[in-house]
């Protein structure tokens, strides 16, 4: 039998979630027995090339392009993960969200004091994604089936989450594993 | 037993209380943890946050506010219940700004805490990011943060009960609701100081002392292990 997969992304996040998928250590030999890993920036597939059994999402959606990948994640996905504090609440790419997007833009380009820019344009090229007016969590995008909190969540946690997911057993995090920061 | 005993129930443990305690008192006398707020020890209950809403008789009460009686029937620790106090801790998430990695409550904060022991992994409403939320760091040792303020009325106890200094007043309406000073502008127009209860008593990060930082490390602040009520529970006889 095929084994199952996994698939994981980095939306508007730090990188700091997947650098704690990283930290299960040597658990991630049991990990590649168990599991293939599809689309995901540890292996640098870059498509879905099927269908996945769990989604890991790190960081919420600021551009439209996060907001396809999201979309993308949750079409290939049975079961679709929040992982760490940006993919659930925004973190800290949310704290934009209380201050008008042109601000924030002028801010970064025009005012800033260590801005040089002589041209005095905001980078607008049709490469660039679009931002968004505001951050949002991935469950206000898509429908999220579980999630994982934490800034990075303890790899303790990812692995308890897998683990139960993956040998099919009720996902039950317990009280340490439940942490915001 | 004495007349002045009153016997109840808490989820079918007998409970034995004191005329004119309330059922929260009664409760932690016996080592059984009712969650809470706005309540503390030592301030008069204001009945404004209803985490510690418990059900007598079959109706909803406030159990910081509702005196014991012979023979009344409470619920505390059921599903019915706890996905009441689900619903309000996540209300009082998503209407604040709250971002718990930078916060220097973080990991001793009661609010997060008892997201902790509810078991609580995101909020099931949309977050309203506020843009009406204030700092005021005006004063040299304390600071007040707006954004994380949960209206619980502490403060304001305090400083009127315990400092003598009045110094905490809600001003507004609805989402307009906040805490002012002295009905001034700002903390350092007033005679607060880093030693009042007042600044001790906030449960979340909205008033902190200056110079302090992230002084724990992270495994031995307060609610690290061990979950919020766990000291009230350990008196259990
Ligand atoms: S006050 Fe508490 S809940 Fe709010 S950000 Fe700080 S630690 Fe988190
Ligand atoms: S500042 Fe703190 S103590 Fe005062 S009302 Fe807000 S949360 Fe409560």
């Amino acid at each position: 039998m095929a084994k199952p997969k996994i698939a994981t992304t980095s939306l508007a996040g730090c990188f700091g979630c997947h650098m704690s998928i990283l930290d299960i250590d040597e658990r991630i030999l049991e990990l590649v027995d168990i599991v293939d890993f599809d689309k995901s920036p540890i292996n640098d597939i870059k498509e879905f090339t099927g269908e996945c059994l769990v989604g890991l999402v790190e960081g919420g959606c600021a551009n439209e392009e996060n907001v396809r990948v999201l979309q993308d994640f949750r079409k290939h996905c049975k079961i679709l993960i929040s992982l760490g504090d940006c993919a659930i609440n925004g973190g800290l790419p949310a704290m934009r969200n209380t201050i008008p997007l042109k601000e924030c833009l002028d801010e970064a380009y025009l005012n800033g004091p260590s801005v040089y820019n002589p041209s005095g344009r905001i980078p607008n090229d049709s490469e660039i994604p679009l931002l968004l007016n505001k951050v949002y969590p991935c469950h206000e995008v898509v429908k999220i089936d579980y999630h994982l909190p934490g800034c990075p969540p303890s790899a303790d946690t990812i692995w308890q989450a897998l683990t139960a997911l993956l040998t099919d057993k009720p996902m039950e995090l317990p009280y340490e594993l439940i942490k915001y920061d | 037993m004495s007349e002045n005993t009153i016997t109840f129930e808490i989820d079918g443990v007998e409970v034995q209380g004191a005329p004119g305690q309330t059922i929260m008192q009664a409760a932690d006398a016996a080592g059984i943890y009712i969650p809470r707020l706005c309540a503390f020890e030592g301030l008069p209950p204001h009945g404004s946050c209803r985490i510690c809403t418990v059900k007598v008789n079959g109706r909803f009460q406030s159990s910081c506010t509702q005196p014991v009686a012979e023979g009344i029937i409470v619920e505390n620790d059921t599903e019915e219940i706890l996905e009441f106090r689900r619903n309000l801790v996540d209300m009082l998430f998503v209407e604040g700004n709250h971002f718990c990695m930078f916060c220097e409550k973080s990991g001793n904060c009661e609010l997060q805490a008892l997201a902790y022991r509810l078991g609580i992994t995101a909020p099931k409403y949309p977050f309203m990011f506020p843009a009406n939320r204030t700092v005021d760091a005006s004063h040299k040792d304390i600071f007040i943060d707006h954004n994380r303020c949960i209206l619980c009325a502490r403060c304001i106890r305090a400083s009127r009960d315990l400092d003598g200094k009045n110094v905490f007043q809600f001003v507004g309406r609805g989402p307009e609701k906040h805490i002012a000073v002295n009905a001034r502008a700002r903390l350092v127009d007033t005679e607060v100081d880093v030693t009042d209860k007042a600044v001790e008593v906030c449960p979340v990060g909205a008033i902190l002392r200056k110079h302090v930082g992230y002084a724990i490390p992270v495994g031995k602040r307060k609610y690290d292990h061990a979950p919020i009520g766990s000291d009230i529970e350990a008196q259990k006889h």
